[in-house]
Formats: C-alpha cells, structure tokens, sequence
C-alpha cells in the first residue's frame, strides 16, 4: 500500500469510528455552545459588552472544545495495537500523523466553525465580524488540530493526562489565539483584516509540514 | 552520527561525575565573590536614579535573572536535542537539572519586574508582550517539568520532555512576536516603558558584574544538580558504589 492510500484509509477509518460513535462527536460542539453562552449570564447581557468580548471568548471556547477531545485521539489506537502497526510498517509515520489530525479537525474542528455563526450572532457581532469569525477559524483550527496532535502523542502514554495536556498545548496554540480573536475584533470594528488571515494561513501551513514529523517522533517515544 | 572524541568522553557519567564535582568550586566560589561584589556597588557605590529614585536598584537582580532565563531554556532544549539525536544519557540529565533553575530564574524575573513595576509604572502587571512572553516561557518550563516526570519508566519522560523542550524552541519566537504583534495591530497608544535608557558606567558596570556572577553561578548550581542527577540515575551502577561506599562504611 502506498503511503498516500494507507494516509487516506486511517482517515476514513477515522472518521468512519467518529460517525457510529456520534456522541464523542457531539459532545465537543455542545461544550462550545454552553461555554459561550455561560459568559453572557456571567458578565453582562449588554449590547456593547458582548459586542466588545465576542470575538474573544468565541476563539476560547473554540479553543477549548478543541482540546477537549484531543486526549482520545491515540489512545484506541495505542491501546489495540494499531498504532504499533502503522509505526512499524513501510510507509511514512508522518504522513500517518497528518492524516489523523486531518480527521481530528474533520471531527472536533469544522462542525464548530458551522456553529459559529449563530453563536456570534447572539453576541450581535456585525456582519463583517460574523465573517471574519468564521474565516480565522477555517485558518486557525487546523493549526489547533495539528498542535493538539504532539501534545496529545506526547501524552497518550500517560493516564490522567487531560490538565498536563492543557499545559503542554495551550501556550504553543497562543500566536492561533491572538491573531485568531484580534483579527475578528478588528473586523468587527470594521477594519481591513488580511494581515491575520494571512498570518493564520502561514501558520497552518508552517504547523502541516513540520509538525506531524513530530508527532511521529511523539507516537515512537510513547510506543517503546 | 559523528561525535568527536572528547565528547563521548565527557559524555561517560562517572568522567563528568569527576569533572563536575571539581569544577563546580571553582565555579560557585568566583560567583558568589561577584555577587557580593556586585551587589555593594549595585546597592551602595551606584548613584539613585533621578527619575526612579533608589527604585532603579531592583534591576541588579531583575536584568540577571531575565536573562538567565531565556538562556537556561536554550541550553535545555540544545541538551535535549543532543540527547534525543545522539541517544547520550548524560543530555537528558543536564536538561532535567536544567529546568528547575530556569524555571526558578523566570519566576524571580517575573516577581522583581511586578515589585518593580508597581512604584514605577503603577501597576504589579501589565499585559505587555515582554511580560507576556515571559510568563508563557514560565509555563513551558512548567510543562516540560511536568510531562518529564508523568512517566513510569524516566527514560520515556526524558524523551517526551527533550521532544517537547524542542518544538518550544520552534514556537518560542512564534509565540514572542506574535505577542509584540499584538498590541502593535492595534493602533494605541504606544508608550514604550521598558526601552532601556542608556545608563551611566556606574549604574552599569555592577550589572554587568552581577550577569557574570549570576551566570557562574547558574553553572555551578547546574554541575552540582547534573551531578545529583547522575548518582540517581546510575544508582545501580558500580562505580556509584564505589563512590558512595567510603561513605556508607565510615557512617
């Protein structure tokens, strides 16, 4: 099997897991809904208030929900020894790597980017900002999903992992957050935002072809 | 891959054990007499400052130990390469010292800075991006302690940490710019408070006294950790045993 066809079927495989087992699936974008509509209650249901800390919390809660379900992403597949296979086979482990963020953003990544809309309209975001919502997370959360997979690989080897997890990514996923809310704020504001989009896409293409060779050299360590 | 010589030599624990435990005196001793040194002058001989008053003086510590710890992490993640590409156990034990110092030194910055801070600028922190960037370099320390311990088997830990220490390396000035960025995306206003003005050579020559002195003793407090280190490591071996055994039979 060529690498590209053993890439393309741990993808299906994958998301074929994550269609029969619907709640994990479901259980991410509930987590981002309630989140963000905890802060209107919490701070100040005014107009100008959430219009001022929309973009913001969006991207947290985005953020959060991401990784909530990154600790399970190589465990399965540690656990029956499939992993152990795909590392020890002829085709390359990175590609692997990729592959399974792939599906990770696939999964945890895109159904929050369609929720995000609505959600920013109860913020009453502007249009502008509604757009600039949706286009800094199609841009920021595959690098979320490609940094979430070495910590996760790092980790899949240790129980309890999900505060240690948070700790090894949440600083890395920090240029994401910043260019990532601070360019919805300034869209809101109705100013031009290419310089951040632009920034997130360099990222995401910076984080797709370095970082699944180490989550590949992550997965070896946790294997032996 | 190639090694010279000398390094494969240095790399044998009992050899750098030795080397180490002479070295480490002639490290610490010079260090603590700068320190003092420095210290006087920075304290006693320095003139206040016009603006800051005596206030000025916390730079003596603060300046030393930022640099401490931006250069402590580099040497981690150098050691964690070195030994995550030449699989030589002494690396992982330098970098397992290493970063409690550097995490120590990052957290002293951070404390003088917002002592510092709160007379000068009126505030204890300010989200601005050097302090930003320092604080995030305080959590991948953090991490870096944590992940290394959280394994079962140390060797595993050792490799996960040394992985985890060197994509930091990657994402460190990633993360440093994109939070200068930050605050430059948006237009404000700019007040560069922490654009050092130049200083007079009396103001100056005991802070470079105390960066030598903190850097020597940075080294010495590293050997003697590494060394701590290695005897827990090897504590199988037989030459720990012949080390440790004057001791045991004496006591």
């Amino acid at each position: 099997m060529s690498t590209l066809g053993l890439a393309a079927a741990v993808l299906r495989r994958d998301l074929a897991l994550a269609y029969r087992r619907w709640g994990d699936v479901a259980s991410p974008v509930m987590f981002f809904a309630i989140v963000s509509s905890l802060f209107p209650l919490a701070l100040s249901p005014q107009r100008d208030v959430l219009q001022l800390l929309g973009p913001g919390v969006l991207w947290i809660a985005a953020l959060l929900s991401m990784l909530l379900s990154l600790n399970a992403l190589f465990r399965q597949d540690l656990e029956d020894g499939s992993m152990e296979q795909l590392a020890i086979g002829p085709q390359s482990l990175p590609a692997v790597m990729l592959a399974k963020a792939a599906a990770h953003w696939l999964v945890a990544g895109l159904p929050l980017i369609l929720l995000a809309p609505l959600l920013a309209v109860t913020y009453h975001l502007p249009g502008s900002g509604v757009t600039a919502l949706c286009l800094t997370l199609l841009l920021g959360t595959p690098t979320l999903s490609l940094l979430g997979s070495v910590g996760a690989a790092l980790t899949a080897g240790v129980r309890q992992s999900g505060g240690l997890l948070a700790l090894l990514v949440l600083p890395l996923c920090l240029p994401v957050l910043i260019f990532g809310a601070r360019g919805t704020a300034l869209a809101a504001d109705g100013e031009v935002i290419s310089g951040p989009l632009y920034l997130l896409a360099a990222f995401a293409v910076l984080a797709a072809s370095l970082v699944p060779f180490a989550s590949a050299a992550a997965i070896r360590i946790s294997l032996d | 891959m190639y090694l010279p010589n000398w390094m494969h030599k240095l790399a044998s624990p009992p050899h750098f054990f030795r080397i180490s435990g002479w070295l480490a005196p002639w490290l610490l001793w010079p260090a603590v007499a700068l320190i003092a040194l420095g210290f006087y002058a920075g304290l006693v001989l320095a003139p206040a400052d016009y603006q800051q008053g005596d206030g000025f003086r916390i730079i003596y510590v603060h300046v030393p130990s930022a640099y401490l710890s931006t250069l402590i992490y580099g040497l981690m993640a150098a050691a964690a390469a070195v030994g995550l590409i030449w699989r030589m156990k002494l690396a992982y034990a330098v970098a397992a010292a290493a970063a409690p110092i550097g995490a120590w030194f990052t957290f002293l910055a951070l404390v003088t800075g917002a002592i510092w801070g709160k007379p000068m600028w009126g505030t204890f922190w300010e989200w601005d991006p050097r302090l930003t960037s320092e604080l995030i370099l305080l959590f991948l320390y953090l991490g870096f302690m944590s992940l290394r311990t959280s394994f079962e088997e140390p060797t595993k830990g050792d490799r996960a940490a040394g992985l985890l220490a060197v994509v930091g390396v990657v994402n460190l000035p990633i993360i440093h710019y994109s939070v200068i960025w930050w605050s430059s995306i948006h237009q404000g206003p700019t007040i560069k408070k922490l654009d050092a003005p130049s200083i007079t050579w009396e103001m100056a020559w005991p802070l470079l006294t105390l960066i030598l002195g903190f850097t020597l003793f940075f080294a010495g407090l590293l050997l003697q950790r590494v060394q701590a280190e290695v005897l827990e490591r090897e504590r199988n071996a037989r030459w720990v045993t012949e080390i440790m055994r004057p001791g045991i039979e004496g006591g």
